[in-house]
């Protein structure tokens, strides 16, 4: 491995403003919707490029890193494209052109009302999410952790319905409250270390941390980022927001807020706390039995819901713990398998989404027990469910199969075969609630579907690509993104260090 | 070139003056037929008051130390002293520019709630601001005392100018300001009796020799409950929220930010630039008890928020919990709970200063500021407005990047500084509090009714009304002034707020 080495560049910060950029000209044309959506097509893929030009310096280990301004004694809001964070911003950037093609078929396809607000703050988040993915140090992640947790809001809300705004309201004193936890966290760290730069192994010197402050200061993180991150018993906000349009579900609910949230778990483990500080106060083992408990839990909560999005949102509850889970067994493989899980959850998981938003806005339906027969007039549609239900089942030839493996691998390094026995177990529990919706889909007579047919191109299309790439992942992890080298990479910073 | 000199020589004592001389000018220039001068009069001489204490900033940062300013060449301790440090020329500098910008938006607004009466109330907020001024810049005690008096006189009439009932909340202001006034009149003459002096500087000199005098203990206790009534620190903020609600709009956009702050302020100096630490924290817990008496404010204060029903009313008790706030930051006694508060000063004044002027705006246009009354059509009028309001009510839930995050930010550092786990958790859970009550609105304002009827009903109401652009602007210029503020608050803290530290002793 070559010896890091970090250049300026301005790189990072353009990536972080170009949809920040779209959000006024969005505005601005809110009466002629073509040129609207123009902007946002625009931006996505030109955020898309500078993240990918980011990817050739990280595979190298090269970070690009631009100093902004200080906003705290020695603590500048700096945007520093390390592996990780280059990792985390190709899918969510990635994703987000899927997602804008699709959000436009499926605001007109309902004629939803407000869509310059929709898109304006769906714009104001991907700009989050990058904030995010490239913040250098806590108070700069925490900034841009608020800020998508505010612009998450109208669209959680988008419908206005009493359903809605209770579910918003729920929303909101989750992510409040975990910004609360995550702001007195980085204070406290501030005040042990001096320092609040992330840094793989860990930021705590030798010393720093006692017996006495550890274990506090850790469940302050975990109560912090656990909330997004859908750790149980903080994950209740999850299937309440699902109250929200589809693509909202299907990009933050599957790939930006999220994913935030077990981005941010494997910043604090990773680079806060580190492997040996977190091995010496067994804070791993705590990690681990809740990362346990909600795969199991959430596993068997999904199969009793009858709503798709709902059983979807407990799905993604559940695997959203198999990165934390990753992330807790603290060996070179369970690493890989975490973070490689973070992008392949999300192209699996990113389909169904957009599968059951398509169902709704052909077919006006939301329940599983209403889908009968529905796969022969949406074949493109129910094929690409499918995949992705196979893949997070964790069957070959689907990306899922891959990032489990690489978890299990942990797991035998670690010496301990829970995990193993847990991610089996969950693997069959994710055959069971989503396997027989296909089935149904297919082998079952429906009613009432005369006449029907595919939902509109503009969604058809990209959850089509969604999934392809999901089986391409699958057969080459390392293909296009080297998202395995990525991550093995990361992997060794982070035990390597030590 | 002359200018400049004439300016740093006397820099300190040309705020007061000018707007003492103006406030007796105004009824003289303005007078009779010529009452549309009083507008324009007044918002030059804020101006030039404004460009004075900005000059003042910096000057003092030039100086790097204090600049004193002996009233007639009379040498402390005889003589009046002027002081103009880092603490000094900063609260200065916010009271004029929140003052600038509130009497920007006011030409309209007054002449609409308080026809023929302009010049009065133009000369009387001159007063006010001669007093508050004052108050910041006089590094003697008993003078401090007579421009204490000043601007409560002053704005004991601004407040009454408004509705009927502000006539009562008036004097029920008068009854308890006076009061506090008298405590610290009583404290300094306790000081005085055992020190015989009353300059700010060598009292603290003094201080070490007087330390074990009951006298002493009894001075601070009456000084430090003179101001904590007059800053409507909880459980003596009974005044402030019927003043704030039934004051004229400019009235409470303008006092609201401003005078609770002066009062901080004087505690700050009482206690660590008179007192000293060592005094407050040994002799008697003054700086316990604050703190305390902040971190319940803060709680008593969101919660009662949420049961308004006015807008006003809503954000007066708020008030009475960011008070809190400082109060917290203050009793904390350390250097992140001291920078804290005064950056809340600066903060908070900014906000309460922008929601005020939006309460003002609503009523200007709408007529009332009934929360339970508002709806989406409101956004539709007023869409500047409403967006003013929105990143105000972000910055006071404590959201990043606006200003409110960076004070709450050094809060939380100061408590767990002082391993205080109670206040940490009173200044985190009053984060959701202010949610709560500014959601509350924020979603009346930004979501159309759950059981309307038909939508045409509204649709004869929603056609843009938005209020003038002299009304308009300095409203989005606190708003705005809020992001940068919070962007830029490691510059203010750096290059300013920091020399303060060792100003207070710590």
């Amino acid at each position: 491995m070559t010896i890091p080495e970090t250049y300026t560049s301005l790189i990072p910060l353009w990536a972080v403003l170009v949809s920040l950029a779209a959000v006024p000209l969005i505005l601005i044309s809110s009466k002629y919707r073509n040129l609207r959506e123009t902007w946002t097509i625009a931006a996505s893929i030109i955020k898309f490029g500078l993240v990918l030009s980011l990817l050739p310096g990280a595979l190298a280990n090269k970070t690009a890193e631009i100093k902004i301004l200080e906003v705290f004694q020695g603590v500048d809001l700096t945007l520093r494209a390390d592996p990780f964070g280059v990792f985390f911003a190709l899918i969510a950037s990635g994703l987000w052109i899927f997602t804008s093609f699709y959000s436009i078929g499926y605001v007109r396809g309902l004629n939803e009302h407000k869509q310059t607000r929709y898109f304006a703050s769906f714009a104001v988040c991907l700009s989050a999410t990058i904030g995010i993915a490239f913040s250098a140090n806590l108070l700069t992640f925490i900034i841009f952790y608020e800020i998508l947790t505010i612009a998450t809001y109208p669209l959680v809300i988008h419908k206005e319905t009493r359903e809605a705004i209770i579910g918003g309201r729920k929303y909101l004193v989750y992510t409040l409250t975990a910004g609360l936890f995550l702001i007195a966290a980085a204070a406290w760290t501030y005040q042990i270390a001096g320092t609040l730069d992330f840094k793989a192994g860990g930021l705590f010197s030798d010393g720093m941390l006692t017996a006495k402050n550890a274990l506090p200061l850790f469940l302050l993180f975990v109560m912090g980022v656990g909330v997004k991150a859908g750790i149980m018993p903080l994950h209740s906000w999850l299937p309440t927001a699902m109250v929200a349009p589809t693509p909202v579900s299907a990009l933050l609910h599957a790939v930006a807020v999220v994913k935030a949230g077990v981005f941010g778990v494997i910043r604090v483990v990773g680079f806060v706390f580190g492997p040996y500080l977190m091995r010496e106060f067994g804070l791993n083992n705590i990690l681990m039995t809740l990362a346990g408990i909600t795969i199991l839990v959430a596993s068997l909560i999904a199969m009793r819901q009858d709503n798709l999005k709902r059983r979807l949102a407990f799905s993604t509850v559940g695997h959203l713990s198999y990165v934390v889970l990753g992330a807790a067994m603290l060996t070179p493989s369970s690493f890989t398998g975490g973070m490689m899980h973070i992008a392949f959850h999300a192209t699996m998981k990113i389909t169904l989404f957009f599968v059951a938003g398509a169902i709704y806005v052909n077919l006006h339906r939301e329940k599983v027990s209403e889908l009968d027969g529905i796969g022969k007039v949406m074949p493109w549609t129910m094929g690409a469910f499918t995949v992705g239900a196979i893949g997070l089942a964790g069957i070959p030839p689907i990306n899922g199969f891959v990032s489990k493996w690489y978890l299990g691998m942990g797991s035998v390094e670690l010496g301990n075969l829970i995990p193993l026995a847990i991610l089996v177990i969950s693997g069959i529990l994710n055959i069971a609630y989503l396997i027989p919706i296909s089935y149904v889909a297919f082998f079952k007579k429906g009613e009432k579907l005369e006449g029907k047919g595919e939902a509109p191109l503009f969604m058809v299309v990209p959850l089509v690509i969604t999934a392809i790439l999901s089986v391409i992942l699958g057969i080459f992890p390392d293909l296009f993104f080297k998202f395995y080298k990525l991550a093995a990479n990361i992997a060794v910073s982070i035990i390597g260090a030590n | 070139m002359m200018l400049i000199n004439f300016l740093t020589k006397n820099s300190p004592v040309l705020i007061p003056i000018l707007y003492l001389s103006m406030g007796l000018l105004i009824p003289v220039i303005a007078g009779g037929r010529r009452h549309r001068l009083a507008w324009p009069t007044i918002a030059l001489v804020i101006l030039i008051g404004l460009s004075i204490s900005i000059f003042n900033i910096f000057a003092v940062i030039d100086a790097g130390k204090p600049i004193h300013y002996y009233m007639g060449e009379w040498v402390p301790p005889i003589g009046i002293e002027y002081v103009l440090d880092h603490l000094s020329a900063f609260v200065m500098f916010v009271l004029n520019v929140v003052a600038f910008l509130v009497i920007i938006h006011a030409k309209d607004i007054v002449r609409h709630e308080m026809p023929g009466k302009e010049v009065p109330y133009y000369g009387l907020i001159s007063l006010m601001l001669a007093g508050f001024n004052g108050i910041v810049v006089t590094g003697d005690m008993f003078n401090l005392y007579v421009f204490l008096e000043i601007c409560s006189l002053a704005v004991y009439g601004l407040i009454a100018a408004g509705e009927k009932k502000s006539l009562v909340a008036s004097f029920r202001y008068l009854v308890m300001g006076t009061l506090g006034a008298c405590f610290y009149l009583l404290g300094v003459g306790f000081l005085y009796l055992t020190a015989g002096s009353l300059n700010m500087a060598d009292m603290k000199a003094i201080m070490p020799y007087i330390y074990n005098h009951p006298t002493t203990i009894i001075a601070l206790a009456f000084m430090a409950l003179g101001m904590a009534l007059k800053m409507a620190l909880f459980p003596l903020h009974g005044w402030l929220p019927d003043s704030y609600t039934h004051a004229p709009s400019t009235s409470s956009a303008i006092i609201a930010p401003t005078g609770t702050k002066v009062g901080s302020y004087v505690l700050i100096r009482i206690l660590f630039f008179i007192f000293g630490i060592k005094f407050i924290s040994e002799m008697l817990p003054v700086a316990h008890i604050i703190a305390w008496m902040g971190a319940i404010a803060i709680i008593y204060g969101s919660v009662v928020a949420i049961a308004q029903k006015e807008l006003k009313r809503m954000l007066a008790y708020s008030s009475v919990a960011q008070v809190g706030y400082i109060g917290l930051g203050i009793g904390l006694a350390n250097p992140l709970g001291l920078i804290g508060a005064v950056l809340h000063i600066l903060n908070h004044a900014f906000m309460k200063a922008c929601l005020f002027l939006v309460a003002g705006n609503l009523r200007f246009k709408i007529g009332h500021s009934m929360i339970s009354k508002f709806n989406h059509s409101i956004r539709k009028r007023m869409p500047w407005t409403m967006a003013a309001f929105t990143i105000a009510a972000l910055s006071m839930v404590g959201l990043p990047p606006m200003a409110g995050f960076f004070s709450k930010w050094y809060l939380v550092m100061g408590t767990i500084k002082n391993s205080n786990w109670i206040f940490l958790a009173v200044v985190l859970i009053s984060s959701l509090l202010n949610a709560v009550y500014f959601f509350r609105v924020l979603e009346k304002v930004y979501m159309k009714p759950l059981n309307s009827g038909s939508p045409e009903e509204s649709d004869e109401n929603t056609k843009p009304t938005e209020v003038g652009l002299q009304m308009l602007v300095p409203t989005l210029v606190l708003a705005v002034g809020l992001i940068v503020i919070g962007l830029l608050n490691a510059l203010i803290v750096k290059g300013i707020l920091a020399y303060i530290v060792p100003l207070a002793g710590m």
